[in-house]
């Protein structure tokens, strides 16, 4: 693998203040709970369905439920304590939310050994959920034991979206067929501000497939069968983010998906989703995406369609630095991240492709066990797609000199049509073509030390460094940071943005029976 | 290549009113396509892209190229469903160029880095935009498309341009609630999307704007700019406000509209 002569003494400060500026995120997890986070608890517990006669029958129960427990008793305490204590000695959640349902559910929040009864109950509840989880974590191992991984590195990402279960599923196979390693089902435009999660199986979702657990079921059955018939385990990724955050995770546990999108601030500045519910949900996703051995990506690649990507290829930088802080915290391991960056740089730039491999390069070189996300040129795919597919290839060959993990195919109808049958099949040649003609030149390619692409990458890791002393400097470090616009690209302040009224500042006795299970296993770690 | 007689009256010595396509020599007609037919690969397939070429226009049509897709591209090539082709052929029609009509939009379509710079020289502040979605529609995929970083359709949201300071309201804002709204942040412009039309609630809710914001602040009420897919962009005038935009609006085309209308020509002195 070509490795860069990183200046080992400037990556362990950069280290050291991206621990400094998150610790005020790793603190609001501790002080705050939201609706989402008490939602997932209900689902990780098995709760399931909607309510049929309220808001046509697309409620989930599991809002139900939680918007009751804040009416009637506040959720500072959370939802188990209240909901466990309200099915005292018999009956399911599935009941209650039927009494919720039918208006006639009466919580209250319990004390001494009524408190003690009820914290136990939920936590063999959730417990029961965190279990098939690890079912699930050992199935996966077992399958990729059975038909094997991919061949070689980069794994091959292909996107799906037809807005329609049933046509993304045979659209699915035949990329599976067609060489694709991880198949992605984009979600439908709006989902990630609506504040639940759709039920069931969709057919009507606007550019891209509604994210619900029997899509997620039905996708991860259709992919089981093509990997048994390829005699390779074929990935399934779907989006952790937005308003429903850590339920999405849940789900995704809960039906094996692989692979997650996951970015520590991408709905703060791109979605304006508030910057503390962000940073809560995301803390309990990825704790769950550490117990289901789920590889997280990154979202680094929107910097660069938002901004230069020469000028602000830092920005990317000190985001992966970021992300992988706030990863470790909650439990994820090295090959768990698939920290993000992409191809965006202007081809008009002299030099273009040195700077993009000095930093894919730099990527490499600093998270030597990650299995980096490397995704393609969007930004300045014109619309002539001739010149895009020569573009995709030289993206497809930087990837394979600098070693990254996860490649996402770029279509040379980028900008101009959601990808047809065809495009992704001649995306899918360009690929293997540059795989099976240049996929191990990395082993003769080693960047002169002192030389062009050594000395962008060193720019580029000390840009990092300062902005970091920045972000560290300030008083609530990376919160402060977002609000101050230190990315360059919006402000956002603490008290603004979408989701703030499901934040909720938690009692001293403040039950989460899946945070303490999933932390337990943390600390074992 | 066979010419029919006619057609070597129509080089550029003639004028140049009727043409046609160009390949490498004058009056060819010769162009490239390429499609997709569900059939698995094969002389038939090549055949059956033939008569579509021919059935196009193109004739004589050569299928340069063909290859089956969906079997992994490898030895199972013959198990493919689907063939791909190239196309090259001389096309028989003609262009009259006297007979193009370009429709134009009234304003020019602008780069954001062209907003920002209009903004900046011609009207020396920032421009304040104001985004909602009122009554009881909680849709705001159309306003968040049109103001959110993230934006649609490969274009960045309104919030990304540097000169605009954009502040969204979100879903389900009262009318007198966004007219108080636009006074206090001194808006130059109102943008309010509608996606739900169950019993023309879009068209009511609109004049409902158009009329509170008239009666609140008359002339000096800010641009009132509403969108959504069912909003005909011809009914401005009809329902009271500037501007109204229809499906697939990106925010670059509301953008340019911005500069347009509230832009001065000319810097000021």
């Amino acid at each position: 693998m070509s490795r860069l002569q990183l200046d080992q003494a400037l990556v362990a400060r950069a280290r050291e203040l991206a621990a400094r500026a998150a610790a005020p995120v790793v603190d609001l997890a501790a002080t705050y709970t939201t609706v989402s986070v008490e939602r997932a608890t209900l689902r990780l517990a098995g709760l399931t369905g909607t309510d049929p006669v309220d808001g046509d029958g697309e409620v989930p129960w599991v809002n139900r439920v939680v918007d009751a427990v804040r009416d009637q008793v506040g959720l500072e305490h959370g939802v188990a304590l209240p909901a466990w204590h309200a099915l005292g000695s018999g009956g399911t959640l599935q009941d209650l939310a039927e009494q919720v349902g039918a208006g006639t559910a009466r919580f209250t929040v319990p004390e001494g050994a009524a408190a003690d009864r009820a914290r136990e109950a939920s936590r063999a509840a959730v417990g029961a959920g965190i279990a098939r989880i690890d079912a699930n974590r050992a199935r996966r191992e077992e399958l990729v034991a059975t038909h094997g991984d991919p061949p070689r590195r980069p794994w091959i990402y292909l996107i799906v979206a037809t807005g329609d279960i049933y046509e993304d599923i045979p659209q699915a196979q035949a990329a599976a067929r067609a060489g694709a390693d991880v198949i992605a089902v984009i979600r439908s435009t709006g989902q990630s501000l609506l504040d639940y999660v759709p039920e069931g199986a969709t057919r009507t979702g606007y550019a891209g497939t509604y994210a619900t657990q029997e899509n997620f079921r039905l996708m991860r059955a259709a992919l089981d069968d093509v990997s048994a018939e390829l005699g390779r385990y074929v990935r399934l990724t779907n989006y952790a983010s937005g308003l429903c955050m850590p339920e999405i995770a849940v789900l995704a546990g809960l039906e094996r998906l692989d692979m997650m999108l996951n970015d520590a601030m991408y709905g703060i500045l791109f979605r304006d989703i508030n910057p503390h519910r962000t940073f809560v949900d995301q803390r309990f996703s990825r704790m769950v995406h550490a117990r289901a051995g789920i590889i997280i990506n990154t979202g680094e690649d929107n910097y660069l369609t938002t901004a230069d990507a020469v000028d602000e290829a830092h920005t990317v930088t000190v985001s992966q630095l970021l992300n992988e802080r706030l990863a470790h915290e909650a439990g994820l391991e090295d090959w768990q991240l698939g920290l993000g960056h992409a191809f965006e740089i202007d081809p008009a730039v002299p030099e273009s492709f040195r700077l993009e491999l000095a930093h894919a390069l730099l990527a490499r070189g600093l998270f030597p066990d990650a299995p980096l996300k490397w995704m393609p040129p969007t930004k300045h795919m014109t619309g002539d797609v001739f010149r895009g597919y020569l573009l995709d290839g030289f993206f497809n060959l930087a990837g394979a000199l600098t070693g990254q993990g996860i490649l996402l195919v770029g279509m040379m109808t980028e900008a101009v049509v959601t990808p047809w049958l065809s495009d992704r099949d001649l995306a899918l040649r360009n690929v293997r073509y540059v795989l099976e003609a240049a996929g191990n030149l990395h082993e003769d390619f080693a960047p002169q030390p002192g030389g062009f692409i050594d000395r962008r990458a060193h720019t580029v890791l000390t840009e990092a460094v300062e902005l970091l002393e920045r972000i560290a400097a300030h008083p609530q470090g990376l919160i402060q940071a977002i609000a101050d616009g230190t990315f360059g690209i919006t402000k956002r302040s603490p008290d603004g943005g979408k989701g703030l009224d499901g934040v909720v500042r938690k009692a001293p006795d403040h039950h989460d029976p899946a945070t303490e299970l999933l932390t337990r296993e943390v600390s074992r770690a | 290549m066979p010419e029919q007689g006619q057609d070597r009256d129509f080089g550029p010595s003639t004028g140049g009113s009727v043409v046609r396509p160009y390949g490498d020599t004058t009056g060819d007609g010769m162009v490239q396509t390429s499609f997709t037919l569900p059939v698995p690969p094969g002389p038939k397939a090549d055949g059956a892209a033939l008569q579509l070429a021919q059935k196009m226009g193109i004739e004589p049509a050569m299928v340069v190229h063909s290859h089956g897709i969906g079997s992994g591209g490898g030895a199972a090539g013959d198990s493919a469903a689907f063939t791909f082709f190239v196309v090259y052929g001389s096309v028989r029609h003609l262009v009259d160029l006297d007979a193009v009509h370009v429709e134009e939009r009234p304003y020019p379509l602008l780069s954001p880095g062209e907003v920002n710079a209009a903004v900046k020289t011609r009207l020396r502040r920032s421009l304040v935009v104001l985004g909602a979605c009122i009554g009881t529609d909680a849709h705001t995929v159309g306003i968040d498309a049109i103001l959110n970083l993230k934006g649609f359709a490969g274009e960045k949201g309104l919030e990304y341009y540097r000169e605009l300071q954009v502040a969204n309201l979100g879903a389900q804002v009262s009318v007198p609630e966004l007219v108080h709204a636009a006074r206090a942040r001194k808006a130059d412009a109102v943008l309010v999307s509608q996606v739900v039309t169950q019993r023309d609630a879009h068209l009511r809710n609109t004049r409902e704007l158009a009329g509170a914001f008239r009666e609140a602040m008359g002339e000096s009420r800010p641009l009132l700019v509403v969108g959504g897919p069912r909003f005909d962009p011809a009914m401005a005038a009809d329902l009271g406000v500037d501007k109204v935009f229809g499906r697939g609006t990106t925010p670059g085309e509301v953008a340019s509209y911005l500069v347009h209308a509230l832009v001065p020509e000319e810097a000021s002195a």
